[in-house]
């Protein structure tokens, strides 16, 4: 039986990494059709060209940068604050954020800001996207750094009080560095999450605020499309570098 | 001796359970005071609230003639060891000494922490990490964090419960000995009925929240004044509503003139190394240990005998 | 130190209720409006956006995103369960094994559909190898109907599976299966009447975690159904885009938000915890 074990899991590695490996084999293929033709980085230097990718990538960079940033900061305080005492208001609100499906959360926050502009008189665009893809990555933030929080020993803030620290010197040189492995994790997932997301995105970005997945997106749907094949492992490897990272972190 | 702790009337209620009930006592400068107890008894509480973790429902707390009750923990000049020692673990050894002294600044800090360093034979580790050391070494840095701050009184949360039972006794008497050296008040929290006989000057014995008992380790072992204490401070034997210490116990043939005796049959014995241990049931039907040497004769099952035993060393409880 | 921790959740509590519970607030108002000619909300107030969702066109677009849902959830259990199995009982190798479920996932959801629309489209890796090899004249039509978007969902989600599973088959005593082994039971007994009852925790916490992602999915049903597999998602966004009907979109959200709350209460109820 374990034979058969070890056969069906090998069977599953392939099925969910073979896809990736073969997209990324042909991404070097000289011929724009699925024939090899020969190696070649022909792809990879005509998405390097293409103004529109570079501006939607750009526009992702800056998105997830942002996002990250906010994300980080309001995910760790939140997380802090639900160590030092459980909210079941506020842990039933972040479970439901997680669970709650992206295109409802994306028509949410259309028919929200499209409501909020006829007072304000602004037009959807980058803020827009960041503002969205702060709410979705904050649960995300705060499942990685409570998971590091429920390791970190309540005593030893404690001790930091009793030594004489008050409680903002107490965070900044007890908890804080304890904590920092698993704010970096939270971080570099949030980037990806923001990076990658479509569904939301696609719906409260503006004219001039087109992602680097909305540009794919489109390009997928039109067809077979070598430049995809090149981007598209440039994003896996890129992204999967940056998890990579985020769980060696999250171990030590 | 001016009491540099009193605390007066100390109440702690936590939803659904009281923790402390009504707790007065005060504890002399340089003294070395255990609070002992069982688990639950409110000792640990008793600490947290004189650290300032916990905030009293009713009572005071007052160091050197000053309450403290509205001071937040890094305002009052007491000290904390703590059971697991807390010791920051992405600090070395040098900085989680020096932690403190930060916030408390002491004009001599250098000074301070190269004596606590010496005192507590932590030269030569002061590099270290935490997780780098071993059990009896994180006690010391513990204690060289907590000392160097010169606390009016230093507390002890059970600290060696987290060592080897082969260095407990060790540590035990190089505790006192340190207490005795820097001179600063002690309070510590033990279960151990062993450790706060052999190490303190007082004890205050706690039961369910309540100060049971208050006095030096002769006067609780020998004079207690509840069964409970009796009973918690060591095993004790209990014929006619007088307590008997099995090692106060002596077993001859007949009765002896000027002891107290009543008569008994050996039901069993047990070798215990450095004594032995004598089961034997008197003809009111109550079990009664009895400690003996081991070179005083063999002892058979259903042999008779007289339990004899000075009256000086009965335990005599006051009327309920 | 009460007021640290309120000052600590005040930002996110903050971020929740403008940019989650306000957005929905108002979904529910739009529920109850009349559709603008040219998209968003006028008056009067109406009943009629519910109403609709009794529909039979909308009612078995529910019923399909439903079985569209279970099929793919009961593909992950199929497929989860010898995965998990085999990673609980890797020993040293177990994490550098979930690690491996785990990077594509976290990678990118679009680029993975991606990866499996180069394979199976017509013009395919799969079609063309297969042309060139000569056992087919005509590309089969892998792409683009109801089976790749199974395919997509369970090669999506399947990772929501296989970790829940592993956790309660890691805790397992291994002393049970000796037990049960040294009562004469084999393998497959033992796998039937030990192993499968005591992970039934875990493969529902998996079911619910992968049912509620395939229920409301969007990206995927449309890239690999290519818009002949129409589920709930997909009509949400048309609602918005190119119908116009606000107000009827927003009841469906609503609709949609509903059957995934009660799934997540299910849950929650019965472990008596968060997803957190």
């Amino acid at each position: 039986m374990s034979r058969l074990l070890t056969l069906s899991a090998v069977l599953l590695f392939a099925f969910l990494h073979l896809p990736l490996l073969v997209l990324a084999g042909w991404s070097f293929n000289h011929s724009r059709f699925t024939v090899w033709e020969g190696f070649s980085w022909q792809w990879y230097g005509a998405a390097f060209r293409d103004q529109q990718l570079i501006e939607a990538t750009v526009n992702s960079l800056i998105i997830a940068l942002a996002a990250t940033a906010a994300s980080t900061v309001i995910g760790t305080l939140c997380a802090y604050g639900l160590w030092k005492r459980d909210s079941r208001v506020m842990t039933m609100s972040l479970s439901l954020s997680l669970v709650t499906p992206e295109i409802v959360m994306g028509i949410s926050l259309l028919a929200f800001f499209q409501w909020l502009f006829r007072f304000l008189g602004v037009q959807l665009g980058l803020h827009t996207v960041v503002l969205a893809h702060i709410s979705f990555c904050i649960a995300f933030v705060v499942i990685v750094v409570l998971a590091r929080l429920r390791t970190f020993d309540g005593t030893l803030e404690e001790a930091a009080l009793d030594l004489g620290a008050t409680e903002w010197q107490t965070f900044r040189r007890v908890t804080l560095p304890n904590l920092t492995p698993g704010i970096v994790s939270a971080a570099l997932l949030a980037f990806t999450i923001s990076f990658d997301d479509y569904v939301i995105t696609s719906l409260v970005a503006g004219v001039d605020s087109e992602t680097l997945p909305m540009v794919l997106y489109a390009m997928a749907r039109r067809g077979a499309n070598p430049v995809v094949n090149a981007i598209s492992t440039i994003i896996v490897f890129g992204l999967g570098a940056m998890i990579l990272v985020s769980e060696r972190l999250r171990e030590k | 001796m001016a009491d540099v702790l009193e605390i007066e009337g100390l109440t702690k209620h936590f939803p659904g359970h009281a923790a402390l009930e009504d707790l007065t006592l005060g504890i002399a400068e340089g003294e070395f005071f255990s609070l002992l107890g069982p688990s639950g008894c409110g000792k640990t509480t008793t600490l947290r609230l004189i650290a300032g973790f916990e905030t009293p429902t009713r009572g005071d707390i007052r160091l050197r003639g000053k309450s403290q009750n509205s001071l937040r923990p890094y305002e009052r000049n007491v000290s904390t060891v703590f059971q697991s020692y807390a010791l920051f673990p992405h600090l070395t050894v040098r900085e989680n000494i020096e932690f403190g002294l930060r916030y408390r600044r002491k004009g001599n800090g250098a000074a301070l922490v190269r004596q606590s360093i010496e005192m507590l034979e932590l030269g030569g580790k002061e590099m270290r990490k935490p997780d780098e050391l071993s059990g009896g070494e994180k006690q010391r840095v513990a204690l060289a964090r907590s000392l160097v701050i010169e606390p009016d009184v230093l507390l002890l949360d059970e600290p060696l419960s987290a060592l080897d039972p082969n260095l407990r006794k060790q540590v035990r008497s190089e505790l006192k000995a340190l207490q005795r050296r820097v001179g600063i008040t002690f309070v510590f929290i033990t279960h151990d009925q062993e450790e706060a006989l052999s190490m303190s000057d007082r004890i205050a014995l706690l039961n369910h929240g309540r100060l049971e008992q208050l006095g030096t380790p002769h006067e609780l072992y020998l004079a207690p004044r509840s069964r409970f204490a009796a009973a918690f401070l060591g095993p004790v034997n209990w014929i006619d509503h007088v307590g008997l210490r099995p090692e106060a116990t002596r077993l001859l043939a007949r009765p002896t003139e000027g002891l107290h005796s009543v008569a008994a049959t050996i039901e069993s014995s047990t070798f215990l190394g450095n004594c032995v241990h004598v089961e034997a049931r008197t003809s009111g039907g109550t079990l009664v240990v009895a400690e003996v040497s081991r070179l005083n004769g063999k002892w058979q099952a259903g042999q008779p005998i007289h339990i004899c035993w000075d009256p000086g060393d009965e335990i005599r409880l006051p009327p309920a | 130190m009460k007021r640290v921790r309120e000052i600590c959740l005040a930002p996110a509590a903050l971020t929740l209720i403008t940019l989650f519970a306000t957005p929905v607030a108002i979904l529910v108002v739009y529920t109850l409006l009349t559709r603008g000619a040219y998209g968003g909300v006028e008056h009067p107030y109406t009943l009629d956006n519910w109403g609709r969702l009794f529909d039979p066109l909308y009612l078995s677009i529910l019923a399909r995103s439903f079985s569209v849902a279970a099929v793919s959830t009961g593909l992950c259990l199929l497929l989860g369960f010898p995965l998990a199995l085999f990673i609980a009982r890797a020993g040293r190798r177990k994490n550098l094994y979930l690690s491996l479920v785990m990077l594509p996932f976290w990678t990118s959801l679009l680029v993975r559909t991606y990866a499996w629309m180069f394979l199976l489209r017509d013009t395919g890796l799969i079609n063309t190898a297969l042309q060139a090899t000569g056992l087919i004249r005509e590309p089969l039509p892998l792409l683009y109907n109801w089976w790749a978007v199974i395919l997509g969902l369970v090669y999506g989600y399947l990772p929501f599976m296989v970790l829940p599973l592993f956790a309660t088959l890691e805790r397992m005593d291994p002393s049970l299966l000796e037990a049960a082994a040294d009562l004469g039971s084999r393998p497959f007994d033992t796998l039937w009447r030990v192993i499968l009852p005591l992970s039934a925790p875990g493969m529902r916490a998996g079911a619910i975690l992968v049912f509620i992602p395939c229920l409301g999915a969007y990206l995927t049903p449309d890239l690999m159904g290519g818009g002949k597999t129409i589920l709930i998602g997909t009509v949400i966004q048309n609602q918005f885009t190119n119908a116009r009907d606000w107000p009827f979109g927003a009841a469906l959200s609503l609709a949609l938000m509903a059957a995934v709350m009660l799934l997540l209460w299910l849950q929650v109820r019965r472990k008596g915890e968060t997803l957190l």
